[in-house]
């Protein structure tokens, strides 16, 4: 497979599994892991569901993924206590990436994986010492067995879909937050995904309990080395959010065009949470993300912001869903897509409102710019609305950037780069405001290097 | 010059020169073809220029991109500015002044005069044009030129859909960059801004042809007798 060979520290050497999917693999996994016996019997019941769904019937060509063709489990590097200690090569990754800069002067907490395992993690003194739990999952199933095992895969149960099987039988890294009641954290928590090897599939699980009146902000990032082979991302982010908690999670997803990038995202949340949701993607040859949020206790809410930019070969097949089931719940779901050459974005926005829902509310807007005639766009929204005291809207825009606004950008000496560029950045701004600000500059950043590759 | 548009040939054959420091007024009824004499001077690609030349300074201008032209000092206050949504007006302009060698300290101060200047100050952060007024719309481009201290101002219709207060900022925001050295273009229908302002010439302008030129007098022979009154 041509591995590249990574300088090791601890002498145990690389740890990879043998490629494909079999029980024997899952046994592995786990043994290598020391898990509890819950776990394994939930992988293997996960790998038996897997094995009878269905590929998703909608959306985006999946044939590509080979499962027989994966490495489920690769521990590139030994976790460390310090960025010094890591391997060169990955340490220089994150420090261009600018992690080590962002843990001193804007985090709470921050954690690097690199392909199946966390290498890194640090959370401030203050915030450990209010209670709060950020461990990597593995550790987390060890010191908090109970707390972890009460929700695992609760929210998204492997029958949901065929990724979320796929996901239980072979998860591997990811973070445990959890919050103790009435405790705000004040900065955001960060982890940084990295997939580094190959033919390695990445399959994290992000677990996050906010107990009751607390608050948190946890952010996600992600990157992968460009290679030519398929590569399979298939992480899962389940929050439960209790009474008058508030959890934002914000995803900046760069991933190298040869990525398939197919996620599970949800979370609950009961009587007068906060939900909210910030997507940013960029990157990844295929995605599928759908963020959804289960509005459970009264007047619970969501916001759920998606921005993404298309380019070509690029399939992004995005969306939101608000599930509401109790009274004077309310949710807004708003996308921004930009769409260059031959590429297609797709935003599937779904709100449902059972009988027992008065008085929710809930509104989906999408926009799209295409920058390209042969730029492809779908929206399909689904109000699902089962009462009759409800407040539910849906719109939908798809334009072009005008002659005229082009044109009188670059009457103020404006070069058309320049005037495009400032207009895509426009167009995204009402999602991008939502962005911490040291995030929104790189994310820029990373816009205006998309959008100078994209017009060569 | 002539000029076509959409293969309709709109200018037909027009000639005129502006001079530093100087307020020229661009008069005609509707469709005589001012707004494609701005538009063509300024560079839009769907305005052809079939025959003629455009002189910046001796610096022939005519092949260059419109944002060479505004690098170079030429500026276009749009009768119809369109909106930018999530743009705001500083970020903008501040692009611009970049452009057009401003230093940014310079800007600063100078754009905060002049939103000061053009009774703007509650429009600075807003997003360019969005749910402007018309009379907030014209303000802004004329702020826009005194941010950018251009060496020739076209101005399309700086004062149509504008109230009485509004006609006056204008005005002496005009009169200030004359001035400050800008050759200006006035393209207007009505002379009423005309008597806020020491025109220098008067060019009138019908079916792509300039009929008559003059001085301030001709402004008001057309606010007397009308455009067919003049019309050679």
């Amino acid at each position: 497979m041509g591995d590249r060979t990574l300088r090791l520290r601890g002498g145990e050497g690389m740890k990879r599994t043998s490629v494909g999917l079999t029980a024997e693999l899952i046994e592995e996994i786990s043994r290598e892991k020391g898990e509890p016996r819950w776990m394994l019997e939930h992988r293997l019941r996960a790998l038996e569901i897997f094995r009878e769904l269905p590929m998703p019937r909608f959306g985006p060509d999946l044939s590509e993924v080979d499962f027989s063709d994966i490495s489920y489990y690769l521990r590139t590097v030994e976790p460390v206590g310090s960025w010094e200690e890591l391997p060169e090569e990955i340490r220089r990754t994150f420090e261009e990436l600018g992690l080590p800069e962002a843990e001193r002067k804007a985090l709470a907490g921050l954690g690097a994986q690199v392909d199946s395992e966390v290498v890194y993690r640090s959370i401030l003194e203050e915030v450990r010492a209010q209670g709060v739990i950020f461990e990597p999952m593995e550790e987390a199933l060890k010191n908090h067995p109970d707390l972890v095992r009460e929700h695992f895969m609760k929210v998204i149960p492997p029958e949901d879909n065929k990724f979320a099987a796929l996901h239980g039988a072979v998860w591997s890294g990811g973070t445990f937050v959890w919050v103790p009641e009435g405790v705000e954290v004040a900065i955001p928590l960060q982890a940084y995904f990295r997939m580094q090897t190959q033919g390695v599939g990445q399959f994290e699980h992000t677990l996050i309990v906010a107990e009751p009146g607390s608050s948190v902000h946890y952010i996600e990032g992600c990157s992968a080395p460009r290679y030519t082979k398929a590569a399979l991302h298939s992480g899962m982010v389940e929050i439960v959010v209790k009474e008058g908690a508030h959890v934002r999670f914000t995803t900046i997803q760069n991933w190298s065009r040869n990525v398939y990038n197919l996620n599970n995202k949800r979370a609950v949340a009961y009587a007068g949470a906060t939900m909210d949701w910030v997507s940013g993607s960029l990157g990844s040859k295929v995605t599928m993300l759908y963020p959804s949020t289960i509005l459970a206790g009264k007047g619970a809410k969501t916001e759920n912001l998606s921005f993404s930019f298309a380019r070509n070969g690029q399939w992004l097949d995005l969306g939101a869903k608000a599930i509401h089931l109790a009274p004077d719940t309310s949710s807004r779901l708003v996308s921004r897509s930009v769409v260059q050459g031959k590429a297609k974005s797709v935003f599937r926005g779904k709100l449902y409102v059972a009988p027992e829902a008065k008085g929710a509310k809930g509104h989906v807007e999408c926009s799209t710019l295409l920058l390209s005639p042969e730029a492809e766009t779908e929206t399909i929204p689904t109000l699902d609305v089962r009462n009759h005291e409800v407040e539910v809207g849906h719109e939908a825009t798809v334009g072009r950037v005008s002659r005229d606004q082009l044109f009188y950008l670059m009457s103020r000496g404006l070069d058309e780069a320049e005037a495009l560029s400032l207009i895509i950045n426009g167009f995204v701004s009402p999602i991008l405001k939502e962005i911490p600000f040291e995030y929104a500059v790189e994310l820029k950043r990373l816009l205006e290097m998309s959008f100078a590759e994209a017009i060569g | 010059m002539v000029v076509t548009v959409e293969g309709k040939k709109i200018l037909k054959g027009i000639s005129l020169s502006l001079e530093k420091g100087k307020i020229h007024a661009l008069m005609g009824p509707n469709g005589s073809g001012k707004s494609t004499l701005a538009f063509a001077l300024a560079g839009h690609p769907d305005y052809l220029i079939e025959e003629g030349r455009i002189f910046l300074n001796s610096e022939d201008i005519t092949k260059l991109p419109p944002h060479e032209r505004a690098r170079r000092g030429l500026f276009l206050g749009f009768q119809y500015p369109p909106e930018v949504e999530g743009v705001r007006l500083r970020e903008f302009l501040r692009l611009a002044a970049a452009n057009c060698h401003e230093p940014f300290c310079e800007f600063q101060k100078l754009y905060l005069e002049s939103l000061a200047y053009f009774r703007m100050d509650e429009l600075g952060e807003r997003e360019l044009n969005v749910g402007f007024s018309g009379g907030e719309k014209k303000r802004s481009e004329l702020l826009q030129m005194r941010v950018l201290r251009p060496k020739v101002a076209l101005l399309d219709e700086p004062d149509s859909g504008v109230d009485v207060d509004g006609l006056r900022l204008i005005a002496a925001g005009i009169e200030e960059a004359a001035r400050l050295g800008t050759a200006v273009l006035l393209i207007t229908h009505y002379p009423r801004i005309l008597e806020h302002l020491p025109i220098s010439k008067v060019f009138v302008l019908d079916d792509g042809h300039i009929v008559r030129e003059g001085g301030p007098e001709l402004a008001w022979e057309i606010e007397r007798s009308g455009y067919e009154a003049v019309r050679g």
